[in-house]
């Protein structure tokens, strides 16, 4: 039984029938739900529209669903009174139709079953699927602990997971989107401003005379409120400096694109500290006023010279000069962008750092045109039990390190999945809800080693993912366009909620999160957490506590309210008193160094690729999100496979023409299971190529996206941990063109 | 290097990766269309020329087949349109400005034009036929009549429509490949050709093929003269007709034109026609069905690569 | 009155989002599209420059789609906008044929396609066309020319901007800024 999880398939005997017949049924049976439901409550013009928020990113845009003539969803639009959007959804918020109307959707839970020595899934009902996690989530808490059950999640289904979760007695909770992700500029800003970012960033881009985009490729990232706030830039002439070693989106929309050689980013933003305080260009008001650590900065980046940094970016020290003295003469209406993505070369954090101290210098913490301060709103949470304090956490599988890290790593628990002898325990059950983690975390292998010694994987999910293939169980959730979730709430501008509300009954025999959240808590005797009959109930209770209700969301869809006090930004000499050991801002941090870390930042150099290799650089396309939306019909139509971009040079080398097909392997011998097709394009350096990620799905159920394009995660095998926190760096693999199919050579040989 | 693509995934069918909106049914239609004119100009010419005994076959015999020829033209024709239920809005509309639309009405006269050639003729192929109803007999007496009448509105209408498959094509001033005015005259010229070529193919009379093979030379001299002048005329403008150009001259249109509609469609079977003249004995088949597959092919080539060539911006 | 758009080249950051907007707004079968976008990258690395396009039907004022059709089904409608009555088409492909810019496609159920500029949809009812209201950089400017008012005839007074092939004759009503 070692293998157990071979890759499986999932037997479709019957389903497709089923999924049609229950398809059209549910249709019918949805839209008379919708009309009785808007007779009774809501006016005659709004009987069009149900509000939503989006779901195919964490950017939350809130917006309208409308309907065509029979009833059925035919668009969705932007909310104009929400904040993150400005009634202007992006690309992959107006194709979220196409994640509804999609057939090969999860239909009906599915179990792993094995038929005379082959895996397959039948499909269950919904209590016998329920009641086998419930069974073995309770077998682990009695022979492991209930500690030994972790929670992967990304997305609004976490909330209800989450809390059956912390119900049972485990605190493992993790989501991507810390050590995949932010989490080196959640740390970095925390131990330096006392503050995460967190998102949506509140960074005052609308307002901003100097942007500084260090790789992060806004306009192909469309983190919606950041794009048009970036155009409004343009417009008002602000002027954006762009370091990105690819000619980003971005980069040919800048006064300045520094393409500089990759990995070496520290040295310029050291380089560009040293100009800013031997210029003199820094706010010394506001170092003086709110920092420590000034004198220890200044001698630390005293030989750190732009003609230094040349010789390790080759960006010319005039031009790092004229940068810095746009970002000193904009400050503080200037933005060093934290960027989000940044889990990059395993020292991020510390550029992180080092970008948070340029901010600093630049007084633009708090200022206009700088980073505004957040309006935070928060819910009160239905009344529950408490939850029962957890007797260990994912932290004691790794003894005295990532003690910065300020959640729980995704690849730490996986690590710690895989047994080893100095763990008292290794997680045994993983319920994950929204998150692929096979195309999420890199090193794949290391996934599936975790997965192989599982006792319990439980998938909830809308798709049927790489994951799911690897579950013992299957639950399909319903889209977002066909449930109720948590009020939006989080940081912006202004407070703000948004109620996300179905605009269709769930299609075929799928469940929203909450419902299976309070189903299982059933099931594990713990329903005193959800104590409530259905989540309108809960929703309603919640918004009456802050003098709204479900009855006017469902109207309005967005709620704004004021301000408690003029505060956006800091005023005039004001007090503040930083969330940092000090109580100021840490240029140079002690904490730091307590940990053993250096306390200002250094630049080390990173390795390069080898002769006939060349560095894997990924990045987003504006129409896809990660893997969740490669299968999405609206969105294939514009983007149905990544390509391959490769510089002209290289291209003539290798003998490579424009959009033909070549596979990839990697420096660790793992080759792409699919071919990608070349893009030979000027806007890549010869020593990288770039993809998109989220594609060369190998489910064969995906029947849009299966096979097209090539999967960037299955060639990141090596993972560059930040001591610091964790997080896992992924740009330091290094490829190379195999011309010829792999699986024919093999079978030659 | 300069790069100029789609990036929105654009592929909308007929149209990307090139247009190809129009497949062999209007390249067929159009040398049906042309093939007919031909016979019918001939006809009609030598009818008002009153040389019908001299030539009868082009006279009499060869239109009988172009009614046949027109209605298989407007299948194709009708097999392309996509809407065809309202097929019949063609004819609730004349747009001179559209080709298509005088064209759809200079079909609608030659077609009956040619039935009624073809059935006041009909009795010289099949000398024992006749009409069973006295008004038609009465008509036919009528148009025999005026035959001279019928002839001249004949020619007028067969010389639009000759005109017409080329026009067709030079109205689009989008395809630069098209966009000559030259098409026209082309077009009618190697629509005469291919007729010419079928009355050869068709005549029993050694003095009236001889005629008709001199006559085919003129006519591919003019052609060559035509095509000749088309591409100086390509190469001497803009920059997207040069392009266009390019098509054919080392471009992907290359080998097919220069092979197979210069030289297999028309010099070698001008040559064949010139030692024939001289008196040598040749399979008296091969140079007309040369010219007729010629005629066939430099309607498809147009059609294809004219659908290649763009504006470049 | 003479409806015309205006797109943005700098602020265009080539996302595809008004290419999906008209989808959804205006059913546009998949795999087929009323509007797109285009990429011009010159230069050699690191000397670079991009263009970025989102095109659609330039609604020609001397619209050779119109005078090519037999039929009359291409037409010219409120503010100069170019439409296609599907009642009235043969589908005859010559429209399509005859469009320089390549803006239309063979709808599947037989008659050719094209953007409307939301005429009826939207427009009319006093919405902006959905691709311009959609576009997150908004950089697409839409109204009537001959209102010096309207969004598009202000940004055209104060920016640098071209048509696509003006030299074909067509007089154009989508102007790129650049
Ligand atoms: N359309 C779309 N938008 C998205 C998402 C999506 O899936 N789709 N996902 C969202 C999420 S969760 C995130 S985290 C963000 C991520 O978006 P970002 O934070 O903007 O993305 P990154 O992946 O960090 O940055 C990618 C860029 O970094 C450049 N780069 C690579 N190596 C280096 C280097 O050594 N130095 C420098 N300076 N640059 C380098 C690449 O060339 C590329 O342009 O996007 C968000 N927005
Ligand atoms: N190689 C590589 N790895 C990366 C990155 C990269 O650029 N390259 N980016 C990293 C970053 S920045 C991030 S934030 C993470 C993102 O990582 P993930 O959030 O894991 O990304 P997705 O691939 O979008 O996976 C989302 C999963 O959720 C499912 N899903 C979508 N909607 C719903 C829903 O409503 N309910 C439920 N239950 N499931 C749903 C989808 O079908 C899919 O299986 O990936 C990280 N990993
Ligand atoms: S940015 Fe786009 S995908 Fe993300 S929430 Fe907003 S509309 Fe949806
Ligand atoms: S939506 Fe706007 S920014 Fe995006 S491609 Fe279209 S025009 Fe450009
Ligand atoms: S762009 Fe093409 S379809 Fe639109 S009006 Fe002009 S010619 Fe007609
Ligand atoms: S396809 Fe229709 S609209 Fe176009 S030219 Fe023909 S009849 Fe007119
Ligand atoms: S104006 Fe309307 S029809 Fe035209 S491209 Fe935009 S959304 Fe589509
Ligand atoms: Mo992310």
């Amino acid at each position: 039984m070692a293998n157990r999880r071979e890759f499986i398939r999932i037997s479709s005997l019957g389903l497709g029938g089923m999924a049609l017949a229950g398809g059209s049924l549910s249709l019918v049976k949805g839209s008379e739900v919708i009309e009785s439901l808007f007779q009774s409550q809501l006016s005659d013009r709004q009987r069009q529209r149900v509000p939503t928020y989006c779901e195919i990113c964490f950017w939350k845009c809130a917006g309208w669903v409308y309907f065509n003539e029979d009833g059925k969803i035919k668009k969705i639009e932007g909310n104009d009174n929400d904040l993150n959007c400005n009634g202007r959804l992006c690309p992959r918020g107006t194709g979220g139709v196409g994640m509804y109307y999609d057939p090969d959707r999860l239909k009906t839970p599915l179990i792993r079953t094995e038929e005379r020595g082959r895996q397959t899934f039948r499909e269950a009902s919904w209590d016998e699927a329920l009641s086998y996690i419930a069974e073995k989530m309770q077998k682990i808490a009695r022979e492991h602990g209930p500690e030994c059950v972790a929670l992967f999640t990304h997305g609004s289904g976490g909330k209800y997971f989450g809390d059956l979760l912390k119900a049972t007695g485990s605190t493992n909770i993790a989501a991507p989107s810390f050590a995949q992700c932010r989490g080196p500029r959640e740390v970095a800003f925390i131990y330096t401003f006392g503050e995460s970012i967190d998102s949506p960033e509140n960074t005052d881009i609308r307002d901003t005379r100097c942007l500084v985009l260090i790789g992060s490729h806004i306009g192909e990232n469309m983190h919606n409120g950041q794009v048009q706030e970036m155009s409004d830039a343009i417009d008002r002439g602000a002027t954006i400096i762009t370091v990105d070693p690819r000619y980003s989106t971005a980069a040919s929309k800048s006064k300045y694109w520094l393409p500089i050689k990759p990995a070496t980013d520290i040295a310029l933003l050291l380089a560009w500290i040293h100009v800013i305080i031997f210029e003199e260009l820094y706010d010394r008001d506001y170092v003086e006023r709110y920092t420590v650590g000034f004198e220890q900065l200044k001698e630390h980046v005293r030989n750190k010279t732009p003609e230094w940094a040349y010789g390790i970016t080759t960006i010319k020290p005039h031009i790092i000069r004229e940068t810095a003295r746009e970002m000193g003469n904009a400050s503080p209406a200037v933005i060093v962008h934290p960027g989000r993505h940044v889990t990059w070369y395993g020292d991020d954090t510390q550029r992180s750092r080092s970008i948070a101290i340029l901010n600093a210098l630049l007084g633009s913490w708090g200022r206009r045109g700088g980073f505004y301060r957040n309006a935070n709103y928060e819910l009160p949470s239905f009344p529950h039990p408490e939850f029962p304090e957890p007797k260990r956490t994912w932290r004691e599988a790794f003894p005295g390190k990532y003690n910065l890290a300020t959640t729980v790593l995704a690849n730490g628990v996986c690590d710690a999945t895989i047994p080893s002898a100095d763990r008292s325990c290794n997680f045994k059950g993983w319920i994950v809800c929204g998150t692929n983690l096979i195309e999420t975390l890199p090193n794949q292998k290391n996934t599936i080693e975790a997965i192989q010694n599982l006792e319990l994987l439980a998938v909830i999910d809308t798709m049927p993912m790489e994951i799911t293939g690897w579950a013992d169980v299957v639950l399909p959730e319903c889209t977002y366009l066909e449930r109720y979730d948590s009020i939006r709430t989080g940081q912006a501008r202004l407070p703000q909620i948004a109620l996300r509300m179905p605009a269709s009954e769930p299609l075929y025999d799928s469940k929203p999160s909450w419902w299976i959240a309070k189903e299982l808590a059933k099931k594990l005797g713990l329903q005193a957490y959800f104590d409530y009959d259905t989540i309108e109930d809960l929703l309603d209770w919640q918004l009456r506590q802050i003098g709204s209700s479900l009855e006017e969301m469902q109207r309005i869809g967005v709620k704004t309210f004021e301000r408690d006090a003029d505060d956006l930004y800091f005023a005039d000499g004001e007090a503040i008193e930083f969330n940092t050991s000090s109580g100021k801002i840490e240029l140079y941090s002690p904490d730091f160094e307590a940990e053993g870390f250096d306390p200002l930042p250094n630049y080390t150099p990173h390795e390069e690729p080898p002769e006939g290799f060349y560095r894997l650089n990924y990045g987003r396309g504006p129409a896809h999100t990660f893997s969740r939306t490669a299968n999405n019909a609206n969105l294939t139509d514009i983007m149905e496979e990544n390509s391959l971009w490769v510089n002209p040079k290289v291209a003539s080398q290798w003998g490579i023409r424009n959009d033909q097909y070549v596979w990839l392997r990697n420096q660790d011998d793992i080759t792409s299971k699919f071919p990608i097709k070349v893009r030979v394009t000027e806007r890549i350096r010869w020593d990288s190529v770039y993809m998109v990620h989220g594609f060369g799905h190998d489910q064969k159920r995906l029947t849009r996206c299966y096979g097209k394009g090539a999967s960037d995660t299955e060639l990141i095998s090596r993972v560059l941990v930040d001591p610091i926190m964790g997080g896992t760096g992924m740009r330091g693999n290094f490829v190379t063109f195999v011309l010829e199919d792999p699986a024919a050579i093999a079978a030659d040989t | 290097m300069k790069e100029e693509i789609i990036v929105s995934g654009r592929m909308n069918h007929m149209v990307d990766p090139q247009l190809h909106i129009w497949e062999w049914p209007i390249p067929l239609y159009l040398f049906l269309g042309g093939l007919a004119a031909g016979i019918l100009i001939f006809a009609s010419f030598y009818t008002l020329q009153g040389k019908e005994a001299k030539f009868p076959t082009a006279v009499r015999i060869a239109p009988l087949i172009t009614p046949i020829i027109l209605v298989l033209g407007l299948l194709a024709l009708f097999y392309d349109l996509n809407h065809k239920l309202f097929f019949w809005r063609l004819y609730t509309t004349i747009r001179l400005e559209s080709p298509m639309s005088w064209g759809a009405w200079t079909l609608m006269v030659v077609t009956p034009l040619a039935f009624i050639w073809s059935a006041l003729h009909i009795r010289e192929a099949f000398p024992r036929f006749d009409w069973k109803y006295d008004w038609v007999k009465q008509l036919e007496a009528f148009f025999r009549k005026h035959i001279k009448i019928l002839a001249w509105i004949l020619i007028i209408f067969s010389l639009i429509l000759g005109v017409y498959t080329g026009i067709l094509f030079s109205a689009f001033n989008a395809r630069p490949l098209w966009n000559t005015s030259i098409l026209g005259p082309l077009f009618l010229t190697s629509g005469m050709s291919t007729g010419a070529a079928v009355i050869v193919l068709l005549s029993k009379s050694h003095e009236e093929r001889l005629h008709f093979a001199r006559l085919d030379i003129v006519l591919i001299g003019i052609e060559l003269f035509l095509i000749v002048h088309m591409f100086m005329g390509f190469l001497a403008s803009t920059e997207v007709q040069i392009q266009a150009a390019g098509l054919f001259l080392g471009g992907p249109y290359t080998t097919p034109f220069w092979l197979f509609v210069v030289f297999m469609g028309l010099i070698f079977p001008a040559s064949l026609e010139v030692l024939e003249i001289k008196g040598y004995k040749l399979p008296l088949i091969v140079a007309p069905i040369l010219v007729i597959l010629g005629g066939l092919i430099f309607r498809f080539i147009i059609a294809y690569a004219g659908q290649i060539s763009r504006w470049l911006y | 009155m003479r409806y015309a758009m205006a797109v943005d080249t700098r602020k265009c950051v080539g996302c595809s989002d008004c290419v999906v907007a008209c989808q959804t707004e205006n059913n546009v079968p998949i795999g087929y599209c009323r509007d797109w976008v285009v990429e011009v990258v010159d230069g050699t690395f690191p000397q670079l420059e991009i263009e970025i396009r989102s095109e659609r039907c330039n609604h020609c004022e001397n619209a050779p789609c119109v005078r090519c059709c037999p039929t009359g089904a291409s037409h010219y409608s409120d503010g100069g906008t170019v439409l296609v009555n599907s009642r009235k088409c043969i589908g005859c492909g010559a429209c399509i044929a005859s469009c320089p810019y390549d803006a239309r496609y063979p709808h599947p159920d037989g008659y050719p396609d094209k953007c409307t500029f939301c005429l009826t949809n939207r427009v009319q009812k006093g919405l902006k066309p959905a691709c311009v209201a959609v576009c997150p950089t908004k950089c697409l400017y839409f109204g009537d020319l001959e209102d010096p008012n309207s969004d598009v005839s202000r940004v055209l007074k104060v920016r640098k901007w071209k048509t696509l092939i003006p030299e074909a004759g067509t007089k154009p009503h989508l102007y790129f800024l650049i």
